[in-house]
């Protein structure tokens, strides 16, 4: 796939479309990314993206920020990166505290909770659609459908977090592929 | 000063806290010991409630809450500016030295594992996820459980349509179908 360029302010845009329809923490993200960046703007691939959140994960800082810094600095540098960071964060920066009063009302409404009810059983599912798309590009022969069992295990058995997750699934790569080429 | 003083407590918070939002929480309760006069626990429980009702990263808002009731919306801008400046250094940094090494086999074999785990994480948190959404009391939500199913598969099918959509049809579902329930 053709990566196509960005400009500042498509850049700033893009993630404040992000940011203000992302409903929960960072995982939530993932679909409208995989939308607005790998589908309508075609700025990175769905391996780059897998490979920016896992350096999101296990880098200090928002997940949602990490990954708006990191696609925003491969598009136009430094600025791009500022540029896509401040549109990530402009939706919370307005809505709270112009509402924060107001909301703290209205979280206990009936029809809100009622929405919110369903808007969760919405992202449940799309996060379902991005684990099966992203399954296709990550999940390409038996030891990386193996290492994913052993993640998903292994994450519920003793809630491992991802800082060790992810130097021992990299270790895990390294050996593997070389033992694929020494194999004739 | 007291937006200089924001600044620095959450950029610590930027720093420090690894692994999303919900990892800046136990830095914000200490934050409510040592700045009492900023935010209380009881915020805490406030933002938590806030932050998942509202789009944008949980994280962010509960740092623009916090900066807003210690200083106003003044103070909402400079905690969330702090919360934020780390990343944008780190990852500059980390993209930078990524982008030297791309065609480099080592880090391509890397990836190779990484990107599998990394679907395994995401996973994993989507389950924890279906747990609270699905489940109560270790239960099936039948309503939930059964418009999951009915979204799922309309997802997969419907490829085309913006997320955007599926949650305004949640949304609008949760009110006719009286959800939670």
């Amino acid at each position: 796939m053709k990566r196509k360029e960005a400009s500042m302010w498509q850049l700033y845009l893009t993630f404040l479309k992000i940011g203000g329809l992302t409903f929960g923490g960072g995982y939530a993200m993932l679909p409208m990314l995989q939308r607005e960046v790998i589908d309508i703007h075609h700025w990175v691939t769905e391996e780059e993206v897998l490979d920016i959140y896992a350096i999101g994960q296990c880098s200090p800082g928002i997940i949602a920020v990490n990954t708006a810094t990191m696609i925003g600095y491969r598009k136009r540098g430094i600025s791009g990166a500022i540029a896509a960071t401040l549109g990530e964060v402009t939706p919370s920066l307005v809505l709270i505290t112009m509402l924060a009063t107001i909301l703290l009302q209205i979280q206990d409404n009936i029809w809100v909770q009622r929405a919110f009810g369903g808007i969760r059983v919405a992202v449940c599912a799309l996060i379902t659609q991005s684990v099966f798309t992203l399954s296709k590009k990550s999940l390409i022969d038996v030891p990386t459908v193996l290492l994913y069992v052993a993640t998903v295990a292994a994450t519920l058995a003793f809630s491992l977090s991802p800082l060790m997750v992810i130097p021992a699934a990299i270790l895990y790569g390294l050996v593997v592929q070389r033992l694929k080429r020494r194999k004739p | 000063m007291i937006y200089l003083e924001l600044y620095w407590e959450f950029f610590k918070i930027g720093l420090f806290a690894i692994g999303g939002g919900l990892a800046t929480l136990p830095f914000l309760y200490t934050l409510a010991e040592t700045h009492g006069h900023w935010i209380t626990s009881s915020d805490i429980a406030d933002m938590i409630a806030i932050s998942e009702s509202t789009p944008g990263p949980i994280g962010i808002n509960m740092a623009t809450f916090a900066g807003y009731q210690a200083a106003g919306p003044l103070g909402g801008l400079v905690a969330t500016l702090g919360e934020i400046t780390p990343s944008l250094i780190i990852i500059i940094f980390i993209a930078r030295f990524l982008g030297q090494f791309d065609k480099n086999p080592y880090v391509k074999d890397g990836l190779y594992g990484l990107r599998a785990a990394v679907v395994g994480l995401i996973t994993y948190a989507g389950l924890k996820l279906f747990g609270t959404t699905l489940l109560v009391n270790g239960s099936i939500r039948i309503k939930e459980t059964i418009l999951y199913l009915v979204l799922v598969f309309l997802v997969l099918r419907l490829k085309k349509i913006h997320p955007l959509y599926w949650i305004l049809l949640g949304a609008i579902l949760g009110i006719v179908l009286h959800l939670p329930s």
